[in-house]
């Protein structure tokens, strides 16, 4: 049997503990209620009419058939948004943004993605609402289109924008391109450091396009009031992202909003984008009732937004001893329809799990007529470690080097300067390497025909942003802990344990419930590994506030200065008299009576955040005659800060590591020649099941983060970065092949293996 | 003196400086200073008064929580990095 | 549309509704009856969130139509639990933190309810290849397994 370390060194109370989560129950009940559970009085339900080209301009909506189908209560069309009736005068230097939102949403003048919405339905189920759909005649006039991210940056290509111009760091070019943005940073001498190299080593790379893949599509329940109040149930990874983003296209003030979250199946950064709240929302005006909107699957896959598919170069120059001179990267990224992918976050952590004084990064953002990528699991790094880390297997083969060893010498630690110029603080990647080194899994001698070992590391740099807690004491003693953080994975937990600690009560005494725009400041995502650490530092604040105010109580009722009393152990004490003491249960039962209840609160934003790193091993063995990998060990190893709740970080870990073994084996878009995706449904876009797969073992390193009173650092992201290179890495030792183009797919390998004579 | 590090694709406009060194107690006052030194750097890196929106600074690692506000300490390290973008 | 009168027993309890012929199973269940622990996760069978135990066997409730209800015995996440306390894979899908964001929960605890229930000392190997028809995102199913071997007799 396989095995979970913790590789503590400081012990709490609570925080380290494994409690079972506080909305446990509900969700092995089915009583949890997640956003298609939402059901208020007269719902209508909303269909989405989606365009069949993944480029045409629309000359004509003809939806009077559709108004008139019994049961259609309303029909909406990039008309009835206020984009419509707005000028590009008016709105200045806000009309380009407003536009694309706009637009993203529900179509006006061109559609840029098989799939793009073009009008919306509402009657009073979704059969009707369908059969409506099918009324809707449109006038498309086909233009030709582009997907492929490297196709899209010739001249010459078809342009998705006419009026994009490539922006290079803040100059912007005289003619039109699909090329949004260009990045570049570098330091030392490039070209020095390849001159001083023994080996350079060079490289292409690509990836395809895959998606988060959470189990729960999407959905929104809107309620136009007829006070003007806007009410949005839905599942969603920030509720006040999904206000900032119906106010913008439907122009209304944020506070006319209240976005009540439900609970959420599975996000991975997929369920930041607001992609059916407006058209429920104006559905909703329309018809004067609540209407819901959900996602099948197929339009899940064909119209929420995947993560980019990228080609890669990458360069590096090493000594014969193995340390690295120069790195050197240019990467691109298909953003689909609208500027934006992570491109810019991928070219800098490429190299940040290494120190070398010499190294340049470019990175392009590419528009193409593919849907809006979203952020997929550390957007951009992913890949990038994909590119780096199968480049730097390859020379550490080339150099007869141990891959760790390799790393070790190489690795990135506090006061390592990176590529775009901040010095890293303390990090924990010379520790992930030693405990991989260390690693059962590590020192057992691999064994079998067709089987191999990779090896490869990853960075993700982890983010604060704003939270607000509040946390309200009851008089029985039990803390009420109020947030606006949604709970994906565990924070439920997570948040309310760094509570307890802080107050010195026990897991059972913390009640957190998380509540909606209108009940608590403003909170950012639950993403970008940030919630047990930013909420757990709001948290940890408003609970000191509570201390505070506890103390002034016991001082008020011994009548003594609140300089003469501490908080200890969970209560108050006086310094100097002994006898005069209360547990936290104690003096809450006095509170009605001494001025009522006590309410902590705290708004952070909080900078401090420590990078994450993660070193996963990999086993393979491939089929020789079908091509086919099987991954039959594999070991994940990150530095978790301090995992304040261990289960739910090796969840994290395992997820993240499966995650990216669907990528690195399995998972990706097929576009035919016409740019519509082929396999938009579960049996053919296939993510791994539990028959595909091993145990995943865990080593959870904790390496204190000093800008958190607990240690910790963010864990949901750097364990996707490392497994397709880890995998990849294996194959190669396995085949002789080096694959640089993901995924592996069996066809790929029968391939490698025929050009070479072998099979 | 802070030190300013300028981004490798504006060092066209630093005459190749890869560092400035620079009096000023936070980030407006240092694009101010910039620009002073090196015209036309300013829109560079900023656009309607605040910084382009694909970039962020960072101040001795901590990416500034307050834009052009964000205080500057006497020996800090100043970069203008990408801004963590696709919804992170 | 026409409706059809459907006799089932549903948890234990026989019950009546009424839907159109077209209405799936977990139509019914979620849009008809309001019970929504059965989750839609793809509404093609290719998922297994909506699974629910029909006569003994585990079937993905959005394939089956609510008429083919008629004179069944179904199970879902609702009745899993009794008032003595929850199922035994439910209390070791809590402590072995087998879920994340919970969706595909359900749809496991009945297909792995199913398993133990033919084979109570299901293995590893057994286990897996049992909840193959079952995605779950989060997890990477490690929790899931060892969950689901815990309450098994052959640990």
């Amino acid at each position: 049997m396989t095995s979970n370390q913790v590789l503590s060194e400081i012990e709490y109370n609570v925080v380290g503990k494994r409690p079972v989560r506080p909305d446990g129950v509900d969700k092995v009940t089915g009583r949890a209620r997640y956003g298609a559970d939402t059901n208020q009085t007269g719902t209508l339900q909303a269909k989405v009419l989606r365009s069949p080209f993944p480029h045409a301009r629309i000359k004509s909506i003809n939806t009077s058939k559709a108004e008139a189908f019994p049961g259609v209560r309303a029909v909406i069309t990039a008309k009835d948004l206020p984009l419509a009736s707005l000028s590009k005068a008016e709105l200045g230097n806000e009309y380009a943004g407003l536009k694309a939102a706009s637009d993203h949403m529900l179509a006006s003048d061109k559609v840029l993605f098989k799939g793009h919405p073009v009008a919306a339905v509402a009657a009073v189920n979704a059969h009707v609402a369908e059969s409506a759909l099918a009324l809707i005649e449109i006038e498309y006039e086909e233009l030709e289109s582009v997907v492929d991210v490297r196709e899209a940056m010739k001249d010459g290509a078809p342009l998705v924008h006419e009026d994009l111009r490539t922006n290079d760091m803040g100059v912007t070019a005289d003619k039109p391109s699909n090329v949004a943005t260009h990045m570049s940073y570098s330091t030392g001498d490039v070209e020095k450091g390849f001159a001083e190299a023994d080996l350079v080593l060079e490289r292409e790379y690509t990836t395809a396009t895959v998606h988060q893949g959470y189990i729960e599509p999407h959905n929104s329940t809107a309620f136009w009031n007829s006070d003007g109040q806007l009410n949005i149930w839905t599942s969603t990874q920030g509720t006040f992202t999904v206000r900032a983003s119906v106010a913008n296209v439907l122009r209304l003030p944020v506070s006319q909003i209240k976005v009540t979250p439900m609970e959420i199946g599975g996000g991975f950064g997929g369920k930041i984008t607001a992609y059916l709240d407006a058209i429920a929302a104006v559905l909703s005006k329309k018809s004067g009732v609540p209407v819901r909107a959900l996602m099948t699957r197929s339009e899940v896959f064909e119209a929420s937004g995947p993560a980019p598919a990228s080609w890669m170069r990458v360069k590096i120059g090493v000594k014969n001893n193995g340390k690295m001179t120069t790195v050197e990267t240019d990467m691109a990224m298909d953003a689909g329809a609208y500027p934006g992918s992570p491109v810019m976050q991928a070219i800098v952590c490429a190299f940040a799990c290494y120190d070398v004084e010499n190294g340049k990064v470019d990175g392009y953002d590419v528009v193409v007529n593919k849907p809006k990528t979203a952020a997929y699991r550390a957007p951009g790094s992913p890949q990038a470690a994909f590119a780096v880390e199968s480049l730097i297997d390859e020379i550490c083969g080339q150099l007869k080097i141990d891959p760790i060893e390799f790393r070790l010498l190489n690795a990135a630690k506090e006061g390592t300067r990176r590529i775009e110029g901040p010095v890293a603080r303390r990090i924990g990647l010379v520790e992930c390497l030693e405990a991989a080194r260390n690693h059962d899994h590590y020192k057992t001698k691999l064994e079998g025909a067709n089987s191999g070992r990779g090896v490869a590391c990853g960075y993700w740099p982890n983010r604060g942003f704003q939270s607000s807690v509040v946390m309200t004491v009851n008089y029985d003693g039990v803390v009420s802990l109020i947030m606006g953080s949604v709970d994906i994975g565990g924070t439920r937990a997570s948040i309310a344990q760094q509570t307890a600690e802080t107050l010195g009560i026990a897991y059972e005494d913390v009640k957190p419930t998380i509540v909606d725009t209108d009940s608590i400041g403003y909170t950012f995502i639950t993403g970008g590994s940030r919630t047990s650490f930013a909420t757990g530092w709001a948290a940890i604040d408003a609970a000191e506030d509570v201390k505070g105010q506890m103390i002034s109580r016991a001082a008020k009722i011994w009548d003594t200065s609140e300089d003469d009393i501490e908080y200890v152990n969970g209560g108050v004490s006086h310094k100097s008299d002994e006898e005069l003491k209360f547990s936290f249960k104690d003096l809450a039962r006095q509170l009605a009576t001494t001025g009522g209840s006590i309410t902590g609160r705290s708004s952070v934003d909080p900078t401090g955040e420590g990078n994450g790193y993660a070193v996963h091993i990999a086993d393979v063995t491939v089929d020789p005659d079908t091509g086919k990998t099987d991954v039959t060990r594999f070991t994940a190893i990150q530095d978790a800060g301090k995992a304040v709740h261990p289960s739910y970080v090796e969840g994290q870990m395992q997820g993240g590591a499966v995650q990216g073994i669907g990528w690195a084996l399995n998972e990706e878009y097929f576009f035919d020649d016409q740019g519509k995706m082929m396999n938009p449904t579960f049996l053919d876009y296939r993510m791994p099941t539990s028959l595909d797969l091993p145990m995943i073992d865990t080593v959870i390193v904790e390496v204190a983060n000093p800008g958190h009173p607990y240690g910790v650092r963010g864990v949901g992201e750097a364990a996707i970065c490392p497994p397709m290179a880890a995998v990849g890495n294996a194959v190669a030792g396995a085949t002789g092949h080096r694959m640089r183009s993901l995924p592996i797919t069996p066809g790929k390998i029968l391939e490698a293996t025929w050009e070479n004579g072998k099979g | 003196m802070a030190t300013i590090f300028i981004p490798s694709m504006l060092q066209s406009l630093t005459g190749g400086a890869k560092q400035v060194e620079c009096d000023a107690g936070n980030i407006r006052q240092v694009i101010e200073r910039l620009e002073e030194l090196y015209p036309g750097i300013k829109d560079r890196l900023t656009e309607d008064g605040e910084i382009r929106p694909n970039l962020a600074i960072a101040i001795d690692g901590d990416v500034a929580i307050m834009g052009l506000l964000t205080k500057v300490g006497e020996n800090s390290e100043v970069h203008f990095v990408p801004a963590i973008g696709g919804g992170l | 549309m026409a409706v059809t009168h459907v006799q089932t027993t549903l948890n234990g309890d026989e019950i009546n509704f009424l839907c159109e012929p077209r209405q799936s199973l977990l139509e019914v269940l979620r849009d008809v009856l309001g019970m929504t622990g059965t989750k839609e996760g793809c509404n093609d069978g290719n998922c297994g969130a909506c699974t629910v135990i029909m006569d003994g066997r585990i079937v993905d409730s959005c394939l089956v139509l609510g008429v083919e209800a008629k004179g069944a015995d179904i199970t879902t996440i609702e009745g899993m639990a009794s008032p003595e306390g929850l199922h035994p894979l439910q209390q070791s899908f809590l402590e072995n933190a087998a879920l994340q964001c919970g969706i595909c929960t359900p749809g496991f605890l009945l297909a792995s309810k199913s398993l133990l229930d033919q084979e109570p000392d299901a293995d590893e190997g057994r286990i897996r290849h049992w909840l193959a028809g079952n995605l779950c995102r989060c997890t990477g199913y490690d929790k899931i397994v060892r969950a689901v071997l815990q309450v098994s007799k052959a640990k």
